[in-house]
């Protein structure tokens, strides 16, 4: 048995070492994949989901379109003792808090995560972005602003600065903003001159609450709050608002693939990032499969695969200037990325660790004022 | 069951079958009581056991899940369950008193959250807490990380002194019983380990470096599956050895390693060794562990049940001085409770005087245009819900259709288009039109049963038109309107997907806020509380409808 046992062991390193990942022992031979749907899955099924399995002949694998509920669902699934996921794509903020519940999986990054081709590990070149153990970085998006072009009053400059989101005298017109504290408190205050170093210090108080809420009465009356991602482009397309904050994928392909008249306006952009979690209890065959496909699916080629699909950041520093065109319409993606210099002048980073903490007790008071 | 029944042999008088006055048997000879029972319990039986399979059905997969999941809002064993030995210390703290609490507590502290670090339990608790006090989520991390801190200081010094200390073998030996650590060296990697056992006099000379010793060596053994005889301890048991040699006296001991632990015994009497309190060390983590707050959160929410998640869903919350209301600004269930209410209502009243006319058509008009009509209530039942509350939007936003209409025909001017959607207004009339069949249904199969004779009858004998419909008609048709209100009223007031995107701000329910605590507070004790009140408010209702009303003049049909 211990003999068998260690032959099992050596001839899996001996596959591994060989780079012949495909049909390893004791790796199952299926997955299920949890993503957002949408341009964003198909960025990820084209840019390493069918390499993949073009590389490893037998598997499958199978997406759940769950992503915005993973967090409740993997809970129940956890207290239910069935985990039918294997590998779930989920924001930071989201992939905190299923570390902190148990989950997810904490994971070596270096062990796990192919190194860069010029020999950088991977929390290297990953960086900052690993933002919790159990959180394997794909993409940087950002939370931005759209606005119609056609709607811009005739003299007045295109809006340019965070600030015109209050102005309504010079940029009369709804607005779409996020049904969530998060983001709107911060532009609120920025836009009441408070520093942005000094934003989240303010914001831990009671009273620098109350500050943002009052700003973002000025604006009240003229909002709709949306729920779902998609929601500011159909806004925009309809005409319904004037301007609205959404990913930034979306506005590149209301505006590139749609061609809608929408302008992007940068200024004050969230930066936040999206990426795997490993669920905590996959049995052993499983979680082998699983770290085999992150391994290839998160490695510097891959990642810069997927920026021709989608207008989102590759999370590996290595990865960037791998950034090509788009794979059907053949521009540049490079100025479509949040993170490119043109359009990252003025930025804010997601503040993890406060929004965890204040989450509940600032929701509770930015939903009684909505309901007031 | 009455008397008559269980007892019929004690009728007197004679009767054919009675002459010798004994029970009354049956054809066999057993008493025909005991065979009438027989026959009535194996019908009985039969009967249950057909309805059996329906029966557990809906117990495992309705009633139990359903409990389970209103039973989380009473539910806090979680406190209790990773904090156990701070909760005890916290049993004379004064939570209402305030202040920071005695140095044992921050022991107890010391050695459960090192514990709960070890099996990654503080973030879930810190979590939890934090629903009650903002910032114990990054307080518990951040605990978690440094807790080590605290041991470090007396690991590094034991270490100084003998590099043994910060080893495995040694460890095992001094702790663990000298059969246990023979058969874990036989241990050949297959089935279970055998399950550490410590030294039988150690427990007396070393209490507390025994039993943290015994935890670690148990969870390497359980959740690691590592041997202890391979890995070094934690720095927890380097703290409880300090303890132990600080209060006690190990002289007595001549055990393996005692050599090692009299040397030690020697270093933390020395006034070089370097301690430190742990409520130093807890300060040091974070300055809000010397802050009251923390300490009268744990100790408020310590019971296993509490009443915290119902008073957080009236708007009020748990404090040391007992219950108290919310900040007016944080005051939000109490609105939507009211509103949730006020607008089924609402949309209850508009179904009914919708739905009247078309289900009264439907009944009295002749067969092949009643079907014809039949399949337009029916046809938008069978579309999507999502689908035709999103073809409300399209037709009732600013750029919509009906606004559209309306500017075209110059009723209403270009920049001053109405507002139909995303309030209150917008969710009534999408709620009504998705609601209305609910009503439509059952008015038309009670209508349909009302014998058209009836009215004529009433009109011959020279009432008019309304008095007919008023007296006559209208009373008959009553059930049907009950039926109907309580299926809309119900199902309207649970309504979720419809409000969350027509609503906007003034056109939400309370179920919006479940599922938020559902799905992205992951704060279920409360969706739970607000799940039990919605419930108790329906059950109420009908209840109240039973006694006004009287729930026997609700009919489905027929």
């Amino acid at each position: 048995m211990k003999l068998s046992k260690t032959l099992l062991a050596t001839s899996a390193l001996t596959v591994a070492a060989a780079g012949a990942y495909a049909a390893g022992h004791g790796m199952a031979d299926s997955m299920t994949l949890v993503s957002w749907g949408g341009a964003y899955q198909a960025s990820q099924q084209s840019a390493y989901v069918e390499p993949y399995i073009a590389n490893n002949a037998g598997v499958t694998a199978t997406w759940d379109e769950s992503s915005a509920e993973a967090v409740a669902k993997l809970r129940a699934m956890n207290e239910a003792g069935n985990i039918t996921w294997d590998l779930v794509d989920v924001v930071a903020a989201d992939a905190i808090r299923l570390c902190d519940e148990g989950l997810a999986l904490e994971v070596d990054h270096d062990e796990l995560l192919a190194a860069a081709p010029d020999g950088t590990s991977a929390s290297d070149d990953f960086g900052d972005l690993i933002v919790s153990d159990c959180f394997i970085p794909q993409i940087v998006y950002s939370t931005t602003f759209g606005y119609r072009t056609d709607m811009v009053p005739a003299g007045v400059e295109p809006p340019s600065d965070i600030c015109s989101v209050f102005d309504l005298e010079t940029y009369p017109g709804k607005r779409a903003l996020e049904k969530r504290p998060i983001n709107n408190m911060e532009w609120a205050l920025l836009c009441d001159g408070v520093a942005k170093e000094d934003v989240y210090d303010v914001l831990e108080t009671d009273e620098g609450q109350d500050q943002a809420l009052a700003k973002l009465d000025t604006i009240k009356d003229q909002v709709i709050w949306w729920n779902a991602g998609a929601d500011t482009p159909q806004l925009l397309a309809d005409g319904e608002v004037f301007m609205g904050s959404t990913y930034n994928g979306r506005l590149f392909s209301a505006i590139v693939e749609q061609g809608q008249p929408i302008g992007m306006m940068w200024d004050a952009q969230v930066f936040d990032l999206d990426g795997w979690i490993i669920p905590a209890g996959l049995s052993d065959d499983r979680l082998a499969r699983v770290n085999d496909f992150v391994n290839f699916a998160t490695d510097t080629q891959r990642l810069a695969d997927q920026a021709k699909f989608i207008s989102y950041g590759p999370a590996r520093a290595s990865s960037a200037p791998m950034v090509s065109q788009h794979a059907t319409l053949g521009i540049d993606m490079a100025p479509h990325m949040p993170t490119d210099p043109n359009n990252a002048t003025n930025t804010f980073l997601y503040n993890y660790e406060f929004w965890a903490d204040y989450r509940d007790d600032i929701d509770a008071k930015f939903q009684a004022w909505l309901a007031q | 069951m009455s008397d008559a029944a269980t007892e019929p042999d004690k009728i007197t008088g004679a009767t054919p079958d009675r002459a010798d006055n004994g029970p009354v048997l049956s054809a066999d000879g057993t008493p025909l009581k005991r065979s009438l029972n027989r026959a009535l319990r194996a019908q009985k039986i039969r009967a249950l056991a057909l309805i059996a399979p329906l029966l557990l059905f809906v117990l495992v997969s309705f009633i139990a899940p359903i409990g389970d999941m209103l039973f989380r809002s009473v539910e806090n064993q979680i406190v209790r369950d990773t904090m156990p030995r701070t909760v005890e210390a916290l049993a004379d703290y004064d939570a209402a008193a305030g202040g920071v609490p005695r140095d044992e507590v921050f022991e107890a502290a010391y050695y459960d959250v090192f514990f709960a670090a070890e099996r990654k339990d503080h973030t879930r608790l810190g979590s939890r807490l934090n629903y009650e006090q903002t910032g114990a989520s990054s307080l518990f991390r951040k605990s978690g990380r440094g807790i080590d801190d605290i041991g470090e200081v007396y690991q590094d010094q034991f270490e100084d002194l003998n590099g043994d200390w910060d080893e495995a073998r040694p460890w095992a030996e001094l702790m663990g019983d000298p059969d246990w650590i023979a058969e874990q060296e036989g241990w050949d990697g297959d089935g279970r380990m055998p399950a550490f056992e410590l030294r039988s006099e150690i427990a007396e000379i070393l209490p507390r470096t025994a039993e943290t010793y015994s935890i670690f060596a148990r969870f390497m053994q359980r959740e690691e599956g590592d041997s202890p005889l391979e890995e070094e301890p934690w720095s927890v048991v380097h703290t409880a050895l300090y303890q132990d040699l600080a209060a006690g006296d190990v002289s007595s001991y001549s055990g393996p390693r005692a050599d090692m632990l009299r040397a030690a015994d020697e270093l933390v009497a020395s006034p070089d060794f370097k301690t430190i309190s742990f409520r130093d060390g807890f300060e040091e983590i974070d300055e809000d562990w010397v802050a009251p707050e923390i300490w009268q959160t744990i100790k408020t929410y310590s019971p296993a049940y509490t009443s915290g998640y119902f008073l957080n869903s009236i708007d009020m919350q748990k404090t040391p001085e007992g219950p108290a209301l919310r900040d007016e600004d944080e005051r939000i269930y109490g609105l939507l409770f009211q509103r949730t209410m006020f607008m089924s209502l609402v949309i209850t009243l508009s179904c009914i005087l919708l739905g009247y006319p078309i289900a009264y058509l439907l009944s009295n008009l002749p067969s092949s245009k009643a079907n014809l009509l039949m399949i337009l209530v029916l046809l938008p039942f069978w579309t999507s819900l999502l689908v035709r509350t999103s073809a409300w939007k399209v037709m009732l936003q600013q750029q919509g259709v009906i606004n559209d209409t309306l500017v075209w025909l110059g009723l209403v001017a270009d920049d001053a288009r109405l507002t139909m959607i995303n309030n209150q207004f917008g969710t009534i009339v999408a709620m009504t039109h998705i609601l209305l069949p609910f009503m439509i249904l059952p008015m038309y199969s009670v209508m349909s049963t009302i014998p058209p004779s009836y009215v004529r009858a009433a009109k011959s004998l020279g009432a008019t038109n309304w008095t007919t419909f008023w007296r006559v008609y209208f009373p008959q048709s009553v059930p049907g309107i009950g039926a109907g209100s309580i299926l809309v009223f119900i199902l309207s007031i649970g309504y979720y997907i419809t409000p969350e995107i027509v609503g906007g701000t003034s056109g939400i329910f309370i179920s919006n806020r479940i599922a938020y605590h559902i799905s992205s507070s992951l704060n279920w004790g409360l969706a739970a509380a607000l799940g039990t009140i919605l419930l108790v408010v329906v059950l109420v209702l009908y209840w109240a409808y039973d006694r006004i009303v009287g729930i026997d003049n609700v009919k489905l049909g027929g």
